[in-house]
């Protein structure tokens, strides 16, 4: 099967699916696309069925906290037979952290929806088991949010007082 | 020639046919020859470990030939490695399993304070969890450390009392860290 480019996969994306996403450029060559809560699932879906992207590589997300929608799940998708990759992005506040789960698309999505809800508390709506998969179960806070500190507060042996400070 | 040398006898009475001693140096003294640790290797400081068992460095000379991978029958549990806060129950479960009298050595500086991994997932030292008896500082520490830190294990083990289970003092310490 011949390559895909950057440039006819987005006429694809745009004849399939209209105007439900924006570009967000080609950092590195990887084309990048944003979109929102409502219709994050529907490009999902078109992307595997209908546009080969049988592989999800990963979902995490970034923490803005400058920006008005601080919080941005990340989804890499994987095209193996066209050797394309594609970004698509959400962008969700803080206190309304929902989103519809791809679990029905890829079954793998499953554990990288429990690590995402686990470090920066986004909700997929629909998990079939979402709770933390890397940190301690009764732990209360999502670490990776830049508010949290990240040095534990137990540590004694870098107080200043060890060093005449 | 082999030069084999035999630990001497504790200090006593000694007469024709006879050799009396206090019981508690001579428990304490075949105690502390015949140690079987519990390696609980996470990382790094475990490969170290495995050099300290190998021919080279041959921990076995000192006693401690038998490794117990079951802590029922281990009497000094060697922490090696970075224990996540995930993991710490786990451990002491491992140390609440250890039939007394037992023996904690924390080897490395991830079992002693957490290590380079001053963060939100890594336990700050073992000792916030179980009572530690020898700390090995090193990063990793080298076998010699490491065989050092049971020679003072075994100074321990050779002056302590007969039952240090019924000692006040050690009963206060598990107490503190909720374990009666």
């Amino acid at each position: 099967m011949a390559k895909v480019s950057n440039e006819e996969l987005l006429s694809q994306l745009t004849a399939k699916l209209g105007d439900v996403f924006t570009v967000e450029g080609e950092p590195f060559g990887l084309l990048t696309i944003e979109t929102g809560r409502a219709n994050v699932i529907r490009v999902l879906t078109v992307l595997k069925n209908e546009l080969n992207f049988i592989h999800l590589t990963d979902i995490t997300c970034i923490h803005y906290p400058e920006k008005e929608q601080q919080l941005q799940v990340v989804y890499h998708v994987h095209n193996l037979a066209g050797g394309i990759r594609l970004r698509v992005k959400v962008s969700l506040t803080v206190g309304d952290e929902h989103i519809p789960t791809a679990v029905d698309i890829w079954a793998g999505a499953n554990w990288m929806e429990r690590e995402t809800f686990d470090l920066f508390g986004i909700r997929f709506d629909g998990h079939p088991d979402l709770r933390r998969i890397l940190n301690v179960d009764d732990m209360t806070a999502f670490p990776m949010r830049k508010e949290y500190p990240l040095e534990d507060p137990n540590r004694v042996d870098k107080k200043d007082y060890f060093f005449g400070r | 020639m082999s030069d084999i040398q035999i630990v001497e006898a504790p200090p006593g009475i000694e007469g024709s046919g006879f050799f009396a001693t206090r019981l508690d140096q001579a428990v304490g003294l075949a105690r502390s020859y015949s140690l079987w640790p519990l390696p609980f290797a996470t990382s790094c400081c475990g490969i170290e470990f495995m050099a300290t068992m190998g021919s080279h460095y041959d921990l076995s000379r000192f006693g401690a030939e038998r490794l117990s991978f079951s802590p029922r029958q281990a009497d000094l549990l060697m922490v090696m490695g970075t224990i996540a806060k995930k993991m710490a129950p786990v451990l002491r479960q491992v140390y609440l399993q250890m039939a007394e009298p037992r023996w904690v050595m924390a080897v490395g500086a991830c079992a002693s304070s957490g290590g380079i991994f001053d963060t939100y997932s890594v336990l700050q030292g073992i000792d916030e969890i179980i009572p530690v008896d020898v700390y090995v500082p090193g990063c990793p520490p080298r076998p010699e450390a490491i065989i050092d830190g049971f020679m003072n294990i075994q100074k321990l083990v050779q002056t302590e009392s007969g039952r240090r289970r019924n000692d006040p003092s050690y009963r206060d310490l598990l107490a503190k860290y909720g374990i009666q």
